[in-house]
C-alpha cells in the first residue's frame, strides 16, 4: 500500500466477519495527519468492530489497514505504542489516585522517570488539579475524570488518539472544554479519531464518516455532507442515512 | 393532587471525608398525566432522586409521595402502582421474551392477556421473537422488553431512568414517539435524560446539576427565561473567532455550539455591534445572527449563574 508522509490511518476494503454476519463491510477511508475525523454510525453499525481493527485488538478478515504507518495484521505492536486510546465506559484506575494512574499508564508506555515527572508537573496545573493530584479518581467529577482520561491517554505524546464517545452524560459546559482540548492536541500534531451521539460535535470534526450496516455510506466535511444530503444539519444528515439501515442495534 | 410529590429531598452517601452530596434539597411537583423530564448530566442526582422515588432507597431528608402514598411509610402501596425501567437493563437474561414478560405480570397478579391493550404498539415489535432469550437481544428491543415489563401492571406513574442514554439518534426518535402515545393513555412519566435536545419533547422539564435543581419550567418557559440577546456567529477561522468573540467588551459568555458559536451579549448591545467588532478585527463577511436561546444554552447560563447571570429565575 501506498502509505504517504501525511497520512495517519489508511484503510482498504477493510472487513471482519463473524460467522456469517459482516460486522464490517469493505470499508475504505484515509485520515490525514493532525486531522480530526469524526466516526458516526448508529448502534450496532459497526463502529467498534473497525475501531478494534485499527486499534491492533482485532485481525481483519479481509482487506488492508495502515495505522501511523503500520500493517494491521502484522505490526499489531507498533500500533498499540503509536496511539492513545479513550473510552467513555473505560478508561482511569477509581481506586488509584490521580498521580498514580497518570505514572501507571506513562509507565505502560516506558516512558522515562524524567520525562513522567516533568510532563506530571506540566499536566496537573494545566488541569488545575495539583491540589487534587493524590486523590482518589473516584472522588472526581464525571467531567473532571473525562478530561484527565483524555490527557492520560496522549500523555506518551502518541500520533493517533481514537475517542470512543468520549462525552456521553457530560454537561454542555464540560463537554465543550473538552472539545477545546481535542483541538488543542490536534494543533499539537495529534490525529484524533473520536466517535459521538451528539450531533453537533460532528460539526466541530475536519471530516466525518458515517457508517451503516457495515458500509461507509458518506464521508466528508459537515459542510459538504449538509449540502449533499440537502439537510441543515448534521442530526438530519444522520438521520436521512442511519434511517436506511436494515440491522438492528446492539 | 399532584401525582408526584418532591419536598425538599436531600441524600449523601459516603462517610467522614468522603462524602458526596447527590442531592441537596430537591423540590418539585409533577401533574397527572404530565409527562415530566429530568434533565442534567451524568452525576446530577437523576438516579438517587428515581430511587427514591420508587422506594428503593430513603432519603437522609425531606419528604415525598406518588400518587398520594408516602415514599418511606407506604412504600408496598407504591410498588404497586408505579413501574420502573432502570437505567441498566435488569431484565433475565436466561429467560426469554415472552417468560419475562409473563414473570412481571404474575408477580403483580395480573396476566399478559389483561392488559395487552397497554403495551400492544410496543409489544407487537418484539413478539415475532418471544422465545429468543432476552441476553440475545439487540438493544432497541431489549429497551422495548424491558418497557413492556415495567408496564404490564398498568402503573399509574412510570419511572423511566436515561432510557436513551448512548442510544443512537434514530432510536432514540422512535423511543420518544413511544412515550407520547402512552401518554395519550393517561400514564404520569417521569423521565431523565443527559440528552438537552429531548427536553423540549416534554410537557414539563426540571434542570438538575450537582443535586440541585435550576429550574422547572415548560421548555417554552425555560427558553422565555432566557433574557439577554443571543447570536450565533460563523467565520473563517473558527478557533481564533471563539477567543475575538470572548474579548469582546459586550460578551457575557461565547462558546461553540455546532457549526456556529454562540455569543451571550450584555444588554444594550446587539448584532450590529458584533458585526462591526468582527469587521475591524479583519473578518471578510463574518455571518452574524440573532437568534432564540435552546434548552442547552439555558442550562449553560444556568450553570455559570453564580459567575455572571443571563438569566432571571422564576420561581
Amino acid at each position: 500500500m501506498n502509505t504517504n508522509n501525511n497520512t495517519a490511518i489508511e484503510a482498504h476494503e477493510l472487513t471482519k466477519r463473524f460467522g456469517h454476519f459482516t460486522a464490517v463491510d469493505a470499508i475504505s477511508f484515509e485520515v490525514k495527519k493532525g486531522e480530526i475525523f469524526g466516526f458516526l454510525g448508529a448502534n450496532g453499525a459497526g463502529k467498534t468492530t473497525a475501531m478494534r481493527m485499527l486499534c491492533g485488538l482485532s485481525i481483519p478478515t479481509s482487506g488492508k489497514a495502515t495505522v501511523a504507518g503500520f500493517d494491521v495484521y502484522k505490526q499489531t505492536e507498533h500500533i498499540k505504542k503509536s496511539i492513545g486510546y479513550m473510552s467513555q465506559k473505560f478508561s482511569l484506575y477509581e481506586d488509584l489516585t490521580v498521580k498514580e494512574n497518570i505514572r501507571f499508564y506513562a509507565g505502560i508506555y516506558g516512558k522515562s522517570d524524567a520525562f513522567i515527572k516533568q510532563k506530571t508537573a506540566f499536566l496537573l496545573k494545566e488541569l488545575h488539579l495539583e491540589e487534587e493530584a493524590n486523590k482518589l479518581v473516584k472522588s472526581l467529577p464525571l467531567g473532571w475524570k473525562q478530561k484527565l482520561a483524555f490527557s492520560v491517554a496522549i500523555f506518551h505524546e502518541p500520533e493517533i488518539v481514537f475517542l470512543d464517545e468520549p462525552t456521553g452524560g457530560v454537561d454542555p459546559v464540560t463537554r465543550r472544554e473538552f472539545w477545546n482540548m481535542i483541538y488543542q492536541a490536534a494543533e499539537s500534531g495529534i490525529t484524533v479519531f473520536v466517535t459521538t451521539h451528539y450531533m453537533d460535535e460532528a460539526e466541530y470534526c475536519n471530516r466525518v464518516s458515517i457508517m451503516v450496516d457495515g458500509r461507509i455510506d458518506a464521508l466528508d466535511t459537515p459542510a459538504q455532507l449538509k449540502k449533499t444530503f440537502e439537510a441543515k444539519s448534521m442530526d438530519e444528515v444522520f438521520l436521512k442515512l442511519a434511517r436506511k439501515a436494515k440491522r438492528s442495534g446492539d | 393532587m399532584p401525582s408526584v410529590i418532591a419536598n425538599n429531598l436531600a441524600k449523601q452517601y459516603g462517610k467522614k471525608k468522603d462524602i458526596v452530596q447527590a442531592l441537596k434539597g430537591v423540590s418539585f411537583e409533577v401533574e397527572k398525566g404530565e409527562l415530566f423530564g429530568i434533565i442534567g448530566p451524568d452525576g446530577a442526582g437523576k438516579t438517587s432522586l428515581f430511587r427514591i422515588l420508587t422506594t428503593l432507597l430513603i432519603p437522609d431528608g425531606g419528604s415525598a409521595s406518588v400518587d398520594g402514598f408516602d415514599v418511606v411509610k407506604d412504600f408496598k402501596a407504591i410498588r404497586q402502582r408505579v413501574g420502573y425501567m432502570p437505567g441498566r437493563f435488569s431484565l433475565y437474561q436466561d429467560l426469554t421474551i415472552e417468560e419475562n414478560l409473563e414473570f412481571f405480570a404474575t408477580i403483580f397478579n395480573t396476566t399478559i392477556e389483561a392488559n395487552y391493550d397497554l403495551i400492544k404498539d410496543i409489544y407487537s415489535q418484539i413478539e415475532p421473537f418471544k422465545d429468543r432469550r432476552a441476553g440475545k437481544l439487540s438493544g432497541g428491543m431489549k429497551q422495548k422488553l424491558a418497557l413492556s415489563c415495567a408496564l404490564i401492571h398498568k402503573p399509574s406513574v412510570l419511572f423511566l431512568d436515561e432510557p436513551t442514554t448512548g442510544v443512537d439518534a434514530v432510536s432514540r426518535k422512535e423511543f420518544w414517539e413511544m412515550l407520547r402515545s402512552l401518554k395519550q393513555q393517561g400514564i404520569t412519566i417521569l423521565v431523565s435524560t443527559p440528552y438537552m435536545d429531548e427536553a423540549s419533547l416534554c410537557d414539563r422539564v426540571a434542570l438538575i446539576q450537582g443535586g440541585e435543581i435550576l429550574s422547572v419550567n415548560t421548555p417554552g418557559g425555560v427558553i422565555a427565561s432566557f433574557q439577554h440577546p443571543l447570536l450565533a456567529v460563523k467565520g473563517d477561522n473558527m478557533l481564533r473567532l471563539l477567543t475575538d468573540l470572548k474579548n469582546f467588551e459586550g460578551t457575557i459568555d461565547a462558546y461553540p455550539f455546532g457549526e456556529y458559536h454562540h455569543v451571550v451579549l450584555k444588554d444594550g448591545y446587539s448584532e450590529a455591534s458584533v458585526t462591526n467588532y468582527l469587521q475591524q478585527h479583519n473578518y471578510h463577511q463574518p455571518h452574524v445572527q440573532t437568534i432564540r436561546a435552546d434548552i442547552e444554552d439555558c442550562f449553560i447560563a444556568l450553570m455559570k449563574t453564580e459567575v455572571d447571570s443571563p438569566f432571571t429565575i422564576h420561581q
